[in-house]
C-alpha cells in the first residue's frame, strides 16, 4: 500500500507496517523542542510526579520569544528553564545570544533530517516538514507527556499535495507563493490535514525559501508540512547533520485527499499581502499602494534568513527609509546576523536607517522591541496579522515578503518592489 | 463521559476566533494557568469576560483557537468558569490543549447555527448530541474520542499521567 510522507513516517514511529488516514497511533518522538514556555512544561512535568526526563539528548531548549528578558517576571522564568536544563542534563540549549529563533537554530545545527517525529511547543514547528520531518506543535502539557514517556498519539492526517509548476517571477518569492495558497484554501483549509508541496517551483528554491512554506502552511491550519527531500536538501543537510541522511519520498500511488495544481508564472503575477485581521485575507500589492505604513518589519521564523536580508538590502542599497516609518530589521539567528554583517547587508539597512533588533521573535508576538500604538500601520515579513498581535487592538498588521517590506520602508505606504525598483533605476 | 454537561451558553462568538483573541501574546510570561483568565479576551472583547457566569458553555463558529500553540488560551477558558466549548470547528492545537486540560469541546454546526446567549443547553459528549432546553431542540455533535473523555474524565494530561505513573510500582509487584 503506497504511502504518503506522513503516513511512512508516522508508520516507521509507531512501528507499524502502513497506517491509514484518521487512525489513532502512538509514535515515539525523535525531537522535542521548547522556547521560554519550557517553564510551563516544567511546571506541569514535575506535577506528573516523574523526575527525570526522558531521554535529555532529544530535548531542545531554545530561548527566542522574550530575549534578552524584558521583565523581571521573564528573567524568572529563563533562569528557572536555565536551572531546570542543567538538573536534567540537557545539552542542547540555546540560551541568550547563542541561538537565535528556535525553528532556525534547529535547521542550522543539524538537529532535524528526514524521517525525523519533531514536536515543538511553538505552532510553527511544521517548518521542518522542509527537512523531511513529520513536524507539528503542541501544547505545554502535552509536552510534559513527551518529556516523562517519550512517545505521543496522533491521529494520521489525510495529505493535500500542492504541485506548483513554472518559475516565480521577479520579486515574486516563496512568502507571495504561500500567502497565495493560503489566500485561495482559507486559514483552515488545511486544518488536521498534512501538506506536500512539490513541482518545478519548489524543487528550483532554496532550502531557506522551502522553510517559508512549511512554516506558514501552520496558517492553513496543516499539521505537517512537507517539502521535497532532494539533492538541494541533501546537500544542504549533509554539511549540518550527523550520521546518514534518510532519504525519505511519497510513494508512487500514494493517496492524496485532493491534488492542488499551480501555475506560478501564469497565476502569480505579482507580490502577494494578507490585509487585516486574518492572514487568508490576501490580495495583490498592486491594489493596496494608498496604504500608509508606520512600521516596517523585516524577521521572524518565516523571514529572517540571508536571503531575506539579501533582498532587502539589494532594494534599500542607496535609499532612505521614509520619514515615517520605523524599519525593524532582525536576523533570525546568530548565525545569520553574522552572515548577513560580513556580507555587508546589515551595514546597507543601518545606512538607510533601520534599527537592528537582536534574534529573535520580539514584535512578532507583540510582546517587546517595536509595539504598535492605535491608528499605526505596519507592514511585516512575519506570520500572523490577529488583532493586537503586534500592539494595540486599533493598529494593522499586513503580511508580506522581504521585497515588498523593504520597498514599503522607502515609499512610507504600501508598494510593489517592482515599482519601486523602476523608479531607483530609471 | 457518562455525565451529561448542563450550562447557559456565554456570548456567540464568530468564526476564526484566534489565539490573540482568546489570549494576547504579551501576557505569555504568566505561567500560572490560574492567573491566565484574567486576561481573556482582553484585547477584542474586553468586556466578554463580564458576560460569563460560571458553568457557561462558549459558542462559537469555525476554526475557533486558530494561531498559537499557547495553552495559555485554553487556559483561560477553562479557568474562566466554562464548561466546555461547542464551535462548528477547532483548530488542531487548541482541541488538543483544551483536551489536555480537561475542558471539554464539542464540534456541532448545527448547534452553533441555532445558538443565542441565555440559552440551557444538555450536551451528551460521548453520545454526541447537544439539547437546546430553551428552544426544545435537539442537535447532532460528533461524538468526542472515547480517549478524549478519558483524559476529561481525569481532569486532564497531568492527573492522567500522574494517576499511570503512580501505579506503576505496584503493577510491578504483580508480575
Amino acid at each position: 500500500m503506497p504511502m504518503t510522507m506522513a503516513e511512512q513516517i508516522l508508520a516507521r514511529a509507531s512501528g507499524r507496517a502502513r497506517v491509514t488516514p484518521d487512525e489513532v497511533v502512538v509514535a515515539r518522538v525523535d525531537l522535542a523542542m521548547s522556547h521560554e514556555n519550557a517553564d510551563l512544561v516544567r511546571k506541569a512535568f514535575f506535577e506528573i510526579g516523574v523526575d527525570k526526563v526522558w531521554d535529555p539528548d532529544r530535548i531542545v531548549i531554545i530561548f527566542d520569544h522574550r530575549i534578552p528578558a524584558e521583565s523581571e517576571r521573564t528573567a524568572a522564568t529563563h533562569k528557572a528553564v536555565r536551572e531546570f536544563v542543567a538538573a536534567q542534563g540537557i545539552r542542547a540549549f540555546y540560551d541568550v545570544g547563542r541561538g537565535g529563533i528556535c525553528h532556525q537554530v534547529l535547521a542550522e545545527r543539524g538537529h532535524v533530517s528526514p524521517g525525523m517525529v519533531v514536536v515543538g511547543t511553538d505552532s510553527h514547528t511544521t517548518t521542518h516538514g522542509a527537512f523531511g520531518a513529520f513536524a507539528t506543535g503542541i501544547g505545554a502539557t502535552e509536552m510534559a507527556g513527551v518529556w516523562a514517556e517519550g512517545e505521543l498519539w496522533f491521529k494520521v492526517p489525510s495529505t493535500l499535495r500542492i504541485e506548483v509548476e513554472g518559475a516565480l517571477g521577479p520579486f515574486v518569492s516563496a512568502k507571495d507563493l504561500i500567502l497565495y495558497i493560503i489566500g485561495q484554501l482559507g486559514s483552515d483549509g488545511a486544518d488536521y490535514r498534512a501538506v506536500e508541496f512539490d513541482g518545478s517551483a519548489v524543487r528550483t528554491m532554496t532550502v531557506a525559501s522551502r522553510m517559508t512554506l512549511a512554516n506558514l502552511s501552520m496558517e492553513m491550519g496543516a499539521k505537517a508540512a512537507f517539502t521535497p527531500v532532494d539533492q538541494t536538501l541533501i546537500e544542504f543537510l549533509e554539511q549540518r547533520v550527523r550520521g546518514p541522511i534518510d532519504v525519505v519520498t511519497p510513494d508512487s500511488g500514494a493517496h492524496y485527499e485532493r491534488v492542488i495544481h499551480i501555475n506560478a508564472g501564469s497565476e502569480l503575477t505579482e507580490p502577494q499581502v494578507a490585509c487585516p485581521h486574518s492572514v487568508d485575507n490576501v490580495r495583490p500589492v498592486s491594489t493596496l499602494e494608498d496604504i500608509e505604513v508606520h512600521q516596517a518589519v523585516l524577521g521572524s521564523c518565516t523571514n529572517g534568513r540571508l536571503e531575506d536580508f539579501k533582498v532587502a538590502a539589494g532594494i534599500l542599497a542607496g535609499q532612505r527609509v521614509h520619514p515615517r516609518v520605523r524599519l525593524l530589521a532582525i536576523p533570525a539567528s546568530q548565525q545569520v546576523y553574522l552572515d548577513a554583517m560580513r556580507e555587508g547587508y546589515l551595514t546597507t539597512l543601518v545606512e538607510a536607517g533601520a534599527i537592528i533588533n537582536p534574534p529573535g521573535c520580539g514584535p512578532c508576538v507583540g510582546v517587546h522591541q517595536g509595539i504598535l500604538s492605535a491608528g499605526e500601520n505596519c507592514i511585516s515579513t512575519t506570520n500572523r496579522n490577529f488583532i493586537g498581535r503586534m500592539g494595540s487592538k486599533d493598529s494593522n498588521v499586513y503580511l508580506a515578503s522581504p521585497a515588498v517590506v523593504a520597498a514599503s520602508a522607502i515609499a512610507g505606504h504600501i508598494a510593489n518592489p517592482a515599482r519601486v525598483a523602476e523608479e531607483v533605476f530609471v | 463521559m457518562s455525565s451529561i454537561l448542563k450550562g447557559r451558553i456565554a456570548p456567540v462568538l464568530p468564526d476564526n476566533i484566534d489565539t490573540d483573541i482568546i489570549y494576547p501574546g504579551r501576557y505569555l510570561n504568566i505561567t500560572d494557568r490560574e492567573k491566565t483568565t484574567e486576561h481573556l479576551f482582553e484585547l477584542a472583547y474586553p468586556e466578554l469576560r463580564a458576560r460569563i457566569q460560571p458553568g457557561d458553555i462558549l459558542v462559537a463558529g469555525r476554526n475557533f483557537g486558530c494561531g498559537s500553540s499557547r495553552e495559555q488560551a485554553a487556559a483561560a477558558v477553562k479557568f474562566a468558569g466554562l464548561s466546555a466549548v461547542i464551535a462548528s470547528s477547532f483548530a488542531r492545537i487548541f482541541y488538543r490543549n483544551a483536551i489536555n486540560l480537561g475542558l471539554p469541546l464539542m464540534v456541532s454546526p448545527e448547534t452553533v447555527a441555532r445558538a443565542a446567549e441565555g440559552d440551557e443547553l444538555e450536551i451528551d459528549p460521548a453520545r454526541g448530541v447537544v439539547h437546546n432546553r430553551t428552544r426544545n431542540e435537539s442537535y447532532t455533535a460528533a461524538p468526542l474520542d472515547p480517549r478524549a473523555i478519558e483524559l476529561i474524565e481525569a481532569g486532564g494530561l497531568v492527573p492522567y499521567l500522574k494517576r499511570k505513573h503512580a501505579k506503576q510500582p505496584e503493577q510491578l509487584a504483580h508480575v
